[in-house]
């Protein structure tokens, strides 16, 4: 007989065999992390069920069977290999098995050299992607697959890490777009995302294989594989098992069942993990502690005998949505606080129905909506103003402590906070990408466990030794989790540790704070995820001072909108908000449509309302709202594009070079251009990218954590190759010109040697020309000869001279270049003098303007009546100064050339573009952040990837916008 | 506590009193190397210390200082330093940092000024900071690279890259467990001491000292198996420090494995190489280049030396000839690519490949730039090459925990192990 375990990360997996190998028995169920626990009765349920068999051949595979196996002495099969085993003696003739498990993704090439892959740190992309992304929209994974079959578009999701997607598919559900097209992006996205990160320039193709739980019951997920491969993959019977039957296969040694169960009961785990004081040493001390916290308390009234003007505040936040119904004094008449699960509009309508069912006489005279929903809600219910969040929040912290220095709010899925500075909120934190979602994190875990979420937090109040799981991106901490319970930590320590991750997180990494004095004494806590009495005091005692949390944290925001309204209604002003007469006649539709206004091409969700009323959502622009003319003309990411699109496709006696256009070629391109042209060589430029376009080279792309930006470049390299282009340029470049701005004119590693990770991956090249020599145009004297040198390597008859000629064309062009740039910069800087706007700096890299990098921020900007300019219109002006960290970058360099300027201009703000994977920006950020607050500036900072949604993008600028009184 | 003197721009500088007074902290990353090199500043009067110190709070105290998205081996490196500043074991005003920097395009040439900015936030911005660059960068009075240190040090880069090499090489076969490890600590003191006293660092010293480390090496009693073989590339602070790779060679070491880590001195020569391959690819200074190319040469040198000593034991891998290993990857990648360990990497892979360490561990941090490029980016193209390459690429920080690493090397081990015995097979045929 024989035995194989497949311990994963979520579920055993288990099948015994007998000598001919004849499935005798299998198990399939979920260990809620009691690993031991599990596997004891499982052996136990085997030896009762076969009592004559002493011995068994038995292998532990599986993730999360490591720890088990290495003490217990039960052979180990790492599950990948046991996989193939498995399908090698089942599947002959297989090409490649793609695996998707609960938090692992694996693809194994089975033929043409054998090669095995798995996902690396991140678990986008796996099986608990897909459960939190069923959650987000309130369905049962089973009942995911099923709205899937229904889709009608697909979105961009990005699913990296659940916190991206969480991102993307809120503001879709927020603007009203159909369940079955997200539930079919997920899926889309899970593909995507596995075709990326693991065949890493592997075509996957020949006979396919599925496995594993979400491939198994998830038929949508197949055929979703299947459109991407363009293929028809199988499924095979038992394909949960292929794991534990590759283990069963490889089991190599007898191994006594008595004494394997009695080593496995026996198994002590280690209880060496590191852990952090309790956060209550006795249960006096936490009752100190609430009594402490129940005198910051809001005055209640009650609705049905009130008397007076109300006031009605609505939060549609990301994960709730919140309202509260306020009296002229600030007293709380009413409130609800429900889960959104995925269209709020269907729940503000049923708040108000039941607000007038129990007050039909009530006096509302003055609304106000915030948070994610704010628009839609808005112009759903005709309330009077709309708030950003902050905002909102600061009013209703103000209104418990009024000399407040700092409020940190976590919500479900994001951490705000922001420092109060005169008065008027200064420095704002939002949690970027990959530490969002905390709050339901803890939520999502305690689920996983099967608790509720308070019960789950309770159980850590008097935990001995809370789980020191660090400050990290929640996504990461699911396996920090698993090492802490292999290494023996109880559920009440996780429990107690994941409160202190998701404060240290908020610490750490959004605010980057090093000392509690950073923040402030004075200090309101709010959000749903500080009515957890773990996690406050877990924030209480990192901090080590004692904070303010109001009775109504979690209704912050939406009290905040009702205290905003009261604050703006003028006497005797009446709310337009829909009477119950209207709300009855309410109606809802929605349709989706993509805008082509623009290359940004929205995909526009258009609401329409019962009499008419129409929201649009989804656009980044004005363009499509309002249909006003192009505001192009105070932008000067705009008038880049238009430019570098002014130099067109040429043909040359030399043949054709084709050229990438992306990351340094958004600044080059006019040198080079000028340079192949002046030598007789046509020049083609790759098209403006777009996703369909970076999809189109995302099978090539070696190692996914690259930015956005370096990705896109395999997009550009293979429209070259299908335009039929035969030789492309596209050289390395370790140095770039230097401008004296800083102690050297490098460029980054990955803009200076991509071109050899395009040679080394992109197959499509065979047979075809690609120019990727060292090039040095920072030594104008040396560049000709070397470059006439690298040409005589690919082409015959160009002479030196010629070179010469072409080289110094290309310099005056370059320059004249950038000349213009500089003078149209300040021609629009003059304007938006003379119309005192609002002047933004966005600045980045060059290929910041890319509209598919920058995901059409520039325009949201100018939609907000700005004036946007680049950086390096400011640099020009600047010298060399002395920086706090190492200036080597010709492009970073700028930077911080920018932020000195923009430090000495009242009309100017600098908003800083960040790729998400730019490692060099972890040193630029601190050093622009440092130099604009050094002068009494506020600091934006904005986060890019694929995702495309600009919600917590708007929030930025709106609080920037208001903190500077605009 | 001596006075505290700022340049221009500021910068408090490492003064004449303070290398009388000093304790120098260095942060730890090749062990064996890194003992035998601190104490060549010990002959020139500086008071070096080596932290040996290890654990979660340090990664923890990095975290709270530094940028966590910047690398982690910053993270660690600056964790490091200033919890030993914090342990109280240090007289503060008696104690100086010492950190190397080597001026290239990646990142990691910022580390002393993201140290400066943390020692700042900690409050312990009375602390100099020394650069230790042969860029001329950051200069102090009371500190100079001069070239006596500079040529005593590429010598205990040799004894190290020796003594690392012999230990991975012997142990796993050892039959008298723990006699390699007592062979290494002998030695390493035996150097210590030489090297304290100026002694051990000519041509002449270092060829015999080797050559008698080489013959006690070969004096261990050994039972040869066939074990898994795997070399170990990377970044060069997680590849050695055991710290950044959560304990990659002892784990490597519990797997049944004989561990290859190529050596600093090519690293150095490539570092040095660099400058002569600028000026080949963009021009420059023809006398640059000459005294440049005289270094270069120096080293080499050195390294015939080490290779003909371990030569001179049959059983012993020698590791490559720098510029055989360059020629690996003509036409692979270009040699201009050499910001972090730019081609180095990509050859040092194909290298091992050839050596019969087919195995490959590419160690990185968590979005390590040139990473991207010379690693994970040329793996495709090295399979391509030679189909024997069995490489994982495991990514190192602070969040990444080591169940998952572990999972993905014991994957590539079980291909090796695979491998191994279908050889063993063919043996018996």
């Amino acid at each position: 007989m024989r035995i194989g375990l497949d311990i994963g990360s979520t579920t055993i997996k288990c099948v015994v065999l007998d000598d001919q190998n004849h499935f005798i028995y299998q198990s399939y169920e979920r260990h809620f992390s009691q690993i031991i626990e599990s596997c004891g009765e499982l052996l136990a349920k085997i030896r009762s069920r076969f009592p004559d068999q002493q011995e068994a051949y038995l292998a532990i595979s599986g993730s999360a069977g490591i720890g088990i196996a290495e003490r217990t002495g039960i052979p180990f099969v790492q599950e990948v290999y046991a996989a193939r085993m498995c399908v090698n003696r089942l599947l002959p003739g297989t090409d490649v098995v793609i695996e998707l498990g609960g938090e692992d993704a694996k693809i194994l090439f089975l033929t043409n050299g054998l090669e095995v892959r798995m996902n690396g740190s991140c678990a986008g992309g796996t099986g608990a992607f897909i459960d939190q992304m069923a959650s987000l929209l309130n369905v049962t994974p089973e009942e995911l697959d099923t709205l899937a079959k229904q889709k009608e578009k697909i979105y961009t999701i990005a699913s990296r890490c659940g916190v991206f997607a969480k991102t993307d598919i809120q503001p879709l559900l927020n603007q009203g777009a159909r369940k079955p097209d997200i539930a079919a992006s997920i899926y889309s996205a899970v593909v995507s995302q596995t075709i990326a990160g693991l065949a890493q320039g592997r075509e996957i193709k020949g006979n396919i294989v599925y496995l594993g739980g979400p491939l198994t019951f998830s038929s949508s997920l197949r055929e979703s594989f299947d459109e991407a491969l363009h293929t028809k993959g199988v499924c095979p019977e038992n394909s949960l098992y292929y794991v534990a039957i590759g283990a069963a296969f490889c089991a190599d040694q007898p191994i006594d069942l008595a004494k394997a169960s009695a080593s496995i009961a026996h198994y002590q785990a280690k209880g060496n993990f590191s852990y952090r004081p309790p956060l209550f040493a006795s249960e006096a001390e936490y009752q100190a502690f609430l009594k402490r916290h129940s005198q910051c308390a809001v005055a209640r009234e009650d609705l049905a005998s009130y008397n007076g003007k109300a006031y009605v505040g609505i939060d549609a936040g990301s994960t709730t949505v919140k309202a509260v119904v306020m009296g002229e004094n600030g007293a709380l008449l009413h409130e609800v606080y429900l889960p959104n699960s995925g269209n709020p509009v269907p729940l503000i309508r049923t708040f108000l129905t039941e607000l007038y069912e129990k007050k039909p006489d009530i006096d509302i005279c003055a609304s106000a909506v915030t948070g994610y929903g704010e628009e839609l809600i808005r112009s759903a219910f005709c309330a009077d103003y709309g708030i950003v969040e902050t905002v909102a929040h600061f009013t209703a912290a103000k209104s418990f402590l009024p000399d407040v220095e700092f409020v940190i709010d976590i919500g479900g899925q994001d951490i705000k906070c922001f420092k109060i500075h005169n008065g008027a909120i200064d420095n704002i934190f939002l949690n970027e990408a990959c530490s969002s979602g905390c709050g339901s994190f803890l939520q999502t875990f305690a689920n996983a466990l099967h608790y509720s979420p308070e019960e789950f937090s309770k159980l850590g109040l008097l935990a001995k030794k809370p789980v020191d799981l660090g400050s990290r991106c929640t996504v990461f901490m699911n396996s920090s989790v698993k090492q802490a319970q292999k290494d023996g930590a109880s559920i009440e320590d996780i429990s107690a540790g994941l409160s202190l991750a998701v404060v240290k997180n908020a610490l750490y990494k959004v605010i980057r704070a090093s000392s509690p004095g950073e923040l402030g004494k004075k200090i309101v806590v709010q959000g749903g995820t500080f009515l957890n009495d773990a996690v406050l005091r877990a924030f209480e005692q990192e901090i080590g001072t004692e904070v303010i949390r109001p009775d109504i944290s979690g209704l912050m925001g939406a009290y905040g909108a009702a205290l905003y309204a009261r604050q703006k209604a003028a006497p005797g002003q009446k709310s337009a908000i829909l009477d119950a007469k209207a709300l009855a006649e309410f109606t809802h539709e929605i349709r989706v449509v993509t805008c082509g206004l623009c290359n940004n091409h929205c995909r526009l969700t258009v609401n329409t309302f019962q009499d008419g009323r129409k929201f649009i959502g989804g656009n980044r622009c004005e363009r499509p709202v309002t249909k006003a003319a192009s505001s192009d003309d105070r932008n000067l990411y705009a008038y880049k594009r238009a430019k570098l699109s002014s130099y067109k496709d040429t043909d040359g006696s030399r043949g054709v070079i084709g050229i990438p256009m992306g990351l340094n070629m958004y600044e080059l391109f006019p040198f080079w251009y000028t340079f192949f042209t002046k030598l007789s060589f046509g020049v083609r430029r790759s098209p403006i990218s777009s996703r369909a376009l970076y999809v189109n080279g995302q099978q090539t792309i070696p190692s996914d954590t690259v930015c956005y930006p370096a990705k896109l470049m395999h997009g550009h390299v293979q429209a070259l190759v299908d335009e039929g282009i035969d030789t492309i340029f596209y050289p390395c470049m370790s140095y770039n010109f230097d401008e004296h701005l800083g102690d050297n004119h490098y460029n980054c590693p990955v803009v200076a040697y991509y071109p050899e990770v395009i040679g080394a991956n992109m197959a499509s090249l065979q047979g075809k020309t690609l120019i990727k020599d060292y090039v040095g145009i920072h030594r104008k004297k040396d560049f000709p000869i070397k470059m006439h040198a690298i040409l005589s390597n690919y082409f015959s008859g160009i002479t030196l001279d010629e070179v010469r000629k072409a080289a110094a064309c290309a310099y005056a062009e370059y320059d004249a270049y950038l000349a213009d740039i500089r003078q149209k910069g300040e021609e629009m800087i003059a304007q938006a003098r003379k119309e005192n706007r609002q002047i933004i700096v966005l600045s980045g890299r060059p290929y910041h303007v890319d509209p598919e990098i920058n995901h059409g921020i520039d325009k949201l900007i100018t939609s907000f009546g700005a004036t946007v300019i680049s950086e390096d219109v400011l640099s020009a002006h600047m010298k060399k100064t002395k920086r706090n960290v190492l200036n080597q970058w010709t492009y970073h360099a700028r930077l911080y050339a920018a932020a000195d300027y923009v430090s000495t201009q009242p009309d100017m703000e600098l908003v800083q573009l960040v790729s998400f994977g730019c490692g060099v920006d972890a040193i630029t950020t601190d050093e622009v952040r440092d130099i604009l607050e050094r002068n009494g500036k506020i600091y934006t900072q904005i986060k890019i990837d694929e995702i495309s949604n600009l919600g917590a993008v708007t929030i930025r600028l709106r609080s920037l916008f208001a903190a500077i009184g605009r | 506590m001596a006075k505290l003197i700022y340049d221009k721009t500021g910068r408090l500088l490492f003064t004449k009193e303070m290398k009388r007074e000093y304790t120098l902290l260095f942060p730890m990353m090749a062990p064996i190397h890194f003992t035998i090199l601190g104490n060549v500043f010990r002959h020139f009067g500086y008071h070096p210390e080596l932290l040996t110190t290890t654990g979660p709070e340090i990664a923890q105290t990095g975290l709270k200082y530094v940028h966590n998205d910047t690398c982690y081996p910053a993270i660690l490196v600056i964790g490091q330093l200033i919890h030993a500043l914090q342990s109280g074991k240090y007289d503060l005003d008696k104690v100086a940092l010492m950190i190397t920097q080597t001026g290239g395009g990646c990142r990691a040439s910022n580390y002393i000024y993201l140290l400066r900015k943390a020692l700042k936030k900690a409050g312990l911005e009375k602390i100099p900071v020394i650069s230790v660059n042969l860029s001329g960068m950051e200069k102090n009075p009371g500190f100079k690279l001069t070239l006596p240190i500079i040529r005593r040090a590429v010598g205990a880069i040799v004894y190290g890259d020796a003594l690392m090499l012999l230990k991975n090489q012997t142990k796993p076969y050892e039959v008298n467990a723990g006699q390699t490890d007592a062979l290494v600590d002998h030695w390493t003191d035996y150097l210590v001491k030489k090297l304290n006293k100026g002694e051990g660092c000519s041509k002449k010293e270092i060829r015999e000292t080797l050559r008698k480390i080489v013959a006690d090496f070969v004096n261990v009693p050994v039972c040869r198996t066939p074990k898994v073989k795997v070399g170990v590339v990377g970044e060069i602070y997680v590849k050695y420090a055991s710290l950044g790779n959560n304990n990659l060679e002892d784990f490597l070491a519990s797997q049944d494995c004989e561990v290859n880590l190529p050596g600093i001195l090519s690293f150095a020569l490539f570092k040095v190489d660099n400058r002569l391959e600028d000026i080949k690819l963009y021009g420059g200074s023809k006398i640059k280049f000459m005294v440049v190319n005289k270094l270069m040469r120096y080293c080499e040198s050195l390294e015939s030396i080490l290779i003909e000593c371990i030569k001179e034991a049959p059983q012993f891998v020698p590791p490559s000839y720098y510029q055989h290993t360059k020629s690996l990857v003509k036409g692979v990648i270009g040699y201009g690519d050499k910001m972090g360990e730019g081609w180095l990497l990509t050859a040092e892979m194909l290298e091992l490949v050839e050596m019969g360490y087919e195995n490959i561990v590419c160690t990185q941090p968590f979005g390590c730039l040139p990473n991207h490029i010379c690693g994970k980016g040329m793996i495709r193209k090295i399979r391509e090459i030679d189909d024997r390459a069995n490489i994982v690429a495991i990514d190192y920080d602070a969040g990444a925990t080591r169940v998952n690493q572990e999972n993905r090397i014991k994957l590539m081990l079980a291909v090796a192990k695979e491998k191994l015995s279908n050889k063993e097979d063919t043996c018996g045929v």
